[in-house]
């Protein structure tokens, strides 16, 4: 697959001191959903703004499908459409005002056909001559997806597309971008959650204090990342770990409430069923099981410990 | 792509203009009832008790400096509002992230911030016609004046909504250098009635150089000569372009 975006050793240091990306290198490939995960403060939102013009790098560069961002900016920013993380928007016009407004700003020529597809594909159609100060936010959210899409781009960058929305547009949210993906869009997005990367991207950049930790392909990360725990909450407390379960890696809880078990979810037999048998012979009640993955910590703390 | 965005500049312009459509009333009737209040003032009330100044009847004599006085009023607030509404609100993230240069997004602002004035500034002249017989000796150097005037000061207004960070700021440099300034820029008097030293202190103030040209346009006469305020003029919006282009340069207030 053909390179569409490379950043090489891309730095930031902010004027007050702030070193918010040190040293950034990624090279993302045409077509592909890259999430970008990383805590609050990570550098991720920075990130996206250098790329997209927004904020200016200290050092380093940038190339969109082979132009350089700053000398051939008109050829590398025409083909980039970017949804911030805060919604920002002239509440005085409409709807389909400011998405043509949008268009037009990147150079396209009207497309009334292409701006109502757009619009119906976002349920916007039916407010398209509401003003923006008489929508949700939701719906603000949405219209700011539809003036990220106006000129067409092949590259889209959402800053934390799903933060503060709710599931029905949070699963259109991830239609469209299954859509789009389907189109050939290349769709860069940043997430503080695993599932989320997990779920849509095709590759995962791990990102903390300015530093891109590990980029990985996800099925790989996510078998990297393999451990699950099970959770078995009892019926009645326990004391100690019973003899018969003692070769069994099961830990207790302080209050002696809940067994916990970690295994290898990518395991072919995880020996779950096994486990449960043999807590039903020892004669131990269970009121409830839970399984939890890894989360974004664990994934810190795996780094750190080199075990990633 | 490459080369010019006139897509661009004109969804800037026609959004601009559109703001002027929406609040119409603000936009046009205020000017107007305020140049009608100077012409009973002034005109009226205080001009039937004074002479002809320089061969003209003072109703008719004020109407150049009325109408500068608003090109560049109107001129300042249209440009500097416009691109501090975007930084304000945050919409200017995209404008920034658009592939539209520095001088589009400016020939965009200022053109529609010009276009305002300037029709203002027709509006108010027409206006007069109805209280005083106004006469143009030179329609070709009234319209440059008009139209320069409006672009220099559009400019300028540019400058002042990107440096500013408050509406404090935004209101600052117009309350307290540009309405004195206008007001001691000969709008209502022509310099020659001024005691000394204040008639040689007015030559230091540049709307004097405005208005005089403007009126020379009007009536073939002013405190200084034409070229000189051409001159102004045009100098003047040399330095505004200059510090525009280092603003976009640096990123000035405008990226981190
Ligand atoms: N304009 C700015 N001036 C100075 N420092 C900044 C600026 N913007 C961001 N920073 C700092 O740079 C670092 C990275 O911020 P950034 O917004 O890129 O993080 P993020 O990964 O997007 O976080 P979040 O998940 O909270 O959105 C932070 O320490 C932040 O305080
Ligand atoms: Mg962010």
């Amino acid at each position: 697959m053909p390179t569409v975006l490379s950043l090489s050793s891309v730095t930031k240091i902010y004027k007050s001191g702030q070193t918010a990306l040190h040293e950034i290198d990624l090279v993302i490939e045409k077509g592909e959903i890259f999430a970008l995960l990383g805590p609050n403060g990570a550098g991720k939102t920075t990130l996206i703004s250098i790329i997209c013009g927004l904020v200016s790098m200290t050092t380093g560069h940038v190339s969109v499908n082979g132009y350089d961002i700053i000398k051939d900016y008109r050829s590398a920013r025409a083909i980039i459409g970017l949804v911030p993380q805060e919604i920002s928007l002239d509440i005085f016009t409409t709807v389909e005002d400011t998405v043509r407004f949008s268009r037009g700003l990147f150079g396209k020529p009207n497309a009334p056909d292409y701006i109502e597809q757009l619009l119906r594909d976002l349920s916007l159609w039916e407010k398209r001559s509401a003003r923006l100060n008489e929508l949700s936010g939701g719906m603000k959210r949405r219209v700011m997806i539809a003036k990220a899409l106006s000129h067409e781009p092949d590259i889209l960058f959402l800053d934390e597309p799903t933060a503060g929305v709710d599931v029905n547009l949070r699963r259109d949210m991830w239609d469209l971008v299954r859509r789009l993906r389907d189109r050939g869009v290349t769709i860069i997005l940043t997430t503080h959650y695993i599932e989320e990367a997990e779920e849509m991207a095709d590759r995962v950049g791990v990102i903390d204090r300015g530093r891109l930790m590990l980029i990985e392909g996800t099925a790989t990360l996510m078998h990297k990342l393999g451990k699950r725990r099970l959770t078995i909450l009892l019926h009645q407390p326990l004391m100690t770990i019973p003899p018969a379960l003692a070769h069994w890696p099961l830990q207790l809880d302080a209050e002696g409430s809940r067994l916990v078990y970690e295994f290898d979810a990518n395991a072919s037999d995880t020996s779950i069923p096994h486990l449960l048998r043999d807590i039903g012979a020892a004669g131990i009640d269970y009121t409830d099981l839970e399984t939890s993955r890894s989360t974004l910590e664990d994934i810190f703390v795996g780094l750190l410990e080199g075990q990633i | 792509m490459s080369g010019f965005n006139l897509p661009g500049i004109w969804a800037i312009y026609r959004t601009e203009m559109a703001r002027t459509r929406r609040t119409i009333l603000q936009s046009v009737a205020t000017p107007v009832i305020t140049t009608v209040l100077y012409f009973i003032v002034f005109g009226s009330a205080i001009g039937s008790r004074m002479h002809q100044v320089a061969g003209v009847s003072y109703g008719a004599f004020i109407v150049p400096g009325l109408i500068m006085l608003t090109l560049l009023t109107q001129g300042i607030s249209n440009a500097s509002i416009a691109i501090y509404f975007p930084k304000f609100t945050r919409t200017i993230f995209e404008i920034l992230s658009a592939p539209i240069s520095s001088m589009e997004v400016v020939l965009a602002y200022v053109g529609a911030a010009a276009t305002k004035a300037i029709l203002i500034g027709l509006i108010i002249l027409v206006t007069a016609t109805f209280f005083v017989p106004v006469q143009i000796m030179h329609p070709a150097w009234m319209i440059a004046f008009l139209v320069l005037t409006a672009l220099t000061f559009s400019l300028f207004g540019f400058l002042i909504g990107i440096w500013a960070d408050s509406f404090e700021q935004l209101a600052v440099i117009p309350s307290l250098v540009v309405t004195p300034l206008t007001f001691l820029g000969g709008a209502f008097y022509s310099i020659d009635m001024l005691p000394q030293p204040w008639r040689t202190v007015s030559l230091f103030n540049p709307v004097v150089y405005l208005v005089s040209g403007f009126r020379w346009s009007f009536y073939g006469s002013g405190d200084v000569g034409v070229a000189a305020s051409l001159i102004f003029v045009i100098t003047f919006m040399v330095c505004c372009l200059a510090l525009l282009s280092w603003v976009f340069r640096t990123g000035y207030r405008l990226k981190s």
